[in-house]
């Protein structure tokens, strides 16, 4: 094998003059986890809005529900990130569209914007998913004691819906961490995309992508062993959960 | 706002779009899914053998893919695939790859974590009943799986396998990170040159959107038929 | 023919076969029962080598079921094992559950294999359903064919585990009426079952089992007479209650 390897390239510095090697990785897990931080809380909320929407009585409300979802579902994420960045900027009225261009770290808002959304139609799946898997009853039983339709959703149905869809939304969580290296291709120096720089500019390869692999590896047991708290310290007592079908990535 | 919009580019470009970008992402898709499954039941069946000896390296592979972006290991296996090559021809040099077989191994290799965790779960739900009844009749390890288990499995979990290739269908557009002519590549390329980002991105949407949609109204008529009745 | 000598069997620590000896000789109908939970099952399944267990020898035709050096498909081939859930292939046609033990088991032909498969068909009547699937049959109906599966094989003896508890009280007469023409056409038969008319029609002793320990073992017409232990007394005075 002829490659030649040099694990001390990460206390080198890096082409930018002012960080080693493995600070600029540090960097770029800094802004993987941010990105992924902002894009699943708007992933939550309006996941958790048309996941619910899906839900109600309202004809009107479930056939949105289900064109929003199709919408995100069915494009890959790569080429809403392009729409997001590229195509946006031009069809908004040319004064939005200017302050678009000049943002700093757009790549990072428009990163942000485009991964929520595509994750939101996920957790409006396993939020319908939930809210159906619970028995009939327990709507009828809220409505019967006086409470409104939001009411229902809020007292009743979401808190135990929320607790028993928290593996899928782990995985979810886990998918948009991972998918959140998409974004290099709009510019985000993430870790993958530092990963690849380190690559072209030391020509150590696999020294940059296996440490880029571990800290992946470490981020997920992290989140994974931090959701399985939440889920134990959240559990209602007796009761057991719906094992939710398998999510593709 | 759409006062510019240009028609002409995306009906001038159809055909490279289409003969060059659109046949690299199906044959990679069907390529991808076929090689995925075959190499996705193995692991499966190696993570449901019992043994630790095949039960570990599958199990720690699978959560290898699992935990890493799918960008990551395109990067990886790109830079891979060379020196094993190299390694395993025994040649002077890294071992020249074409892009598409590059992109091909990734996509199988990638997808088989997946693709195990459906067969794994199809395979978890034939009732042991099945088995201790194919045994009674004499039937060997290979023949039980082989004639009563997978072919059970494979049929209840065609809806989740076909959702899955729909998932591998979008995510070819990944291939962009490596410069590689996909339908998105094919796209960009037509974009970057002509000045047309908005047109040729929209069209992009469009095609992946209506292809990945009626492919998943395809799967959804053809659950109904194919399930057996227990 | 079937030795069953001293054999126990643990579920991790709990013991769920306590030092069970029996036999059964060529052409007898041997019914087992006893409350649920007694291990009945368990038993029936160590015959053909399904569960294993650790201490004892079972024996059939000769052949040692627990012997590390025995060639188990080649023996369970020779054996036929007919379950309370029927188990019948559901994504085969009952034709096919016949034929493919047949063809890929035993290397018969396709042609033989099919001839096979229809005159038992026809035995058990349900010649006219061999192109359906399972799913469209009756409960009755798969049992009967499950059994037709069974004696494809041309076993040397046969086990039932339970044949009528899965089914509706209507279809329990046309399974048994098969498993009584089996018997006197003088199949070697070991039945687990609560169907005590069944024994007293066929069975020529009864096994009584209880806590994993053989209570009893005597002839049919002595068993239902007077049975010895008081927990067979009990268990016979509960299920002829009906």
């Amino acid at each position: 094998m002829n490659y030649h390897w040099n694990w001390a390239i990460f206390g080198e510095l890096s082409p930018d003059g002012i960080h080693t090697y493995f600070q600029t990785l540090l960097l770029g897990t800094g802004w993987t986890l941010t990105t992924a931080a902002c894009a699943w809380v708007v992933a939550l909320v309006l996941g958790s809005l048309v996941g619910v929407l899906r839900t109600t009585p309202f004809p009107w409300a479930v056939r949105l529900g289900n064109a929003y979802v199709e919408l995100f579902r069915n494009i890959p994420l790569l080429v809403q990130m392009f729409l997001w960045y590229f195509v946006v900027p031009e069809i908004v009225p040319r004064g939005v569209g200017n302050w678009l261009k000049q943002l700093p770290d757009a790549s990072f808002y428009t990163a942000v914007v485009a991964l929520g959304l595509y994750m939101s139609a996920r957790v409006a799946e396993q939020v319908r998913a939930g809210t159906l898997s619970l028995p009939r009853g327990q709507r009828l039983a809220g409505l019967a004691v006086g409470l409104t339709l939001p009411q229902v959703y809020f007292y009743v149905l979401l808190p135990m819906t929320y607790r028993i869809i928290l593996p899928p939304l782990t995985s979810e969580l886990l998918n948009t961490i991972k998918n959140s290296a998409v974004a290099l291709t709009i510019g985000l120096m993430e870790l993958t995309a530092r990963a690849r720089a380190m690559q072209e500019f030391s020509f150590q390869v696999f020294e940059a992508f296996t440490a880029a692999t571990v800290i992946y590896i470490v981020i997920n047991i992290v989140v994974t062993f931090a959701m399985r708290l939440i889920e134990h310290r959240v559990a209602v007592p007796g009761y057991l959960g719906l094992k939710a079908p398998a999510a593709g990535h | 706002m759409f006062a510019n919009f240009d028609f002409d580019v995306i009906l001038r470009s159809l055909p490279y779009l289409f003969y060059q970008g659109m046949t690299f992402t199906l044959l990679l898709t069907a390529l991808a899914t076929l090689g995925g499954i075959v190499v996705g039941t193995l692991l499966a069946l190696m993570r449901l053998s019992g043994v630790s000896f095949l039960n570990l390296p599958a199990a720690a592979y699978v959560n290898l893919m699992r935990s890493v972006p799918f960008v990551l290991m395109i990067f990886w296996f790109y830079f891979l695939v060379p020196y094993i090559g190299q390694w395993i021809t025994r040649s002077p040099q890294p071992l020249q790859v074409g892009a598409f077989a590059s992109c091909l191994i990734t996509f199988t290799l990638f997808e088989a974590a997946f693709f195990c965790e459906i067969m794994r779960a199809g395979i978890q739900s034939i009732p042991r009943g099945q088995v201790a009844a194919a045994e009674a009749l004499g039937m060997t390890y290979p023949k039980t799986m082989g004639y009563i288990v997978l072919p059970q499995a494979f049929r209840n979990m065609v809806p989740v396998l076909l959702t899955q290739t729909i998932v591998l269908f979008q995510d070819t557009s990944l291939v962009y990170v490596l410069s590689v002519t996909d339908f998105l590549g094919a796209a960009s390329k037509i974009a970057q040159r002509d000045g047309r980002l908005v047109e040729m991105y929209i069209f992009a949407a469009c095609i992946y959107f209506l292809v990945s949609l009626g492919a998943s109204h395809l799967v959804r008529q053809l659950q109904h038929r194919i399930a057996i009745i227990r | 023919m079937i030795k069953i000598d001293r054999v126990s069997k643990w579920y991790g620590p709990v013991q769920v076969l306590k030092d069970c000896s029996a036999a059964v000789a060529r052409g007898e109908v041997v019914v087992v029962c006893g409350p649920s939970g007694s291990g009945k099952s368990t038993l029936i399944k160590c015959v053909n080598g399904l569960e294993p267990f650790q201490k004892g020898t079972i024996t059939v035709d000769g052949v040692s079921v627990s012997d590390r050096k025995t060639n188990l498909p080649k023996l369970r081939a020779r054996i036929g094992m007919v379950f309370q859930h029927f188990e019948l292939f559901p994504h085969l046609t009952v034709r096919r559950n016949l034929t493919l033990p047949q063809v890929k088991v035993l290397h018969r032909a396709r042609d033989g294999a099919e001839k096979k498969a229809m005159q038992l068909l026809d035995r058990v009547g349900l010649r006219d359903h061999a192109d359906k699937f399972p799913g469209q049959l009756s409960g009755g109906q798969q049992q009967r064919v499950a059994i037709a599966r069974a004696l494809a094989m041309d076993p040397i003896a046969m086990l039932f585990d339970e044949p009528t508890s899965a089914l509706d009280p209507e279809m329990i007469q046309e399974v048994l009426d098969v498993m009584v023409g089996l018997a006197r056409d003088g199949m070697t038969m070991i039945v687990v079952t609560h169907e005590m008319g069944f024994a007293r029609k066929v069975a020529d002793r009864v096994v009584f089992v209880d806590q994993g320990e053989i209570v009893e073992d005597a002839p049919t017409a002595d068993f239902f007479a007077k049975p010895r232990s008081q927990r067979a007394q009990l268990f016979l005075s509960k299920i002829l209650q009906q």
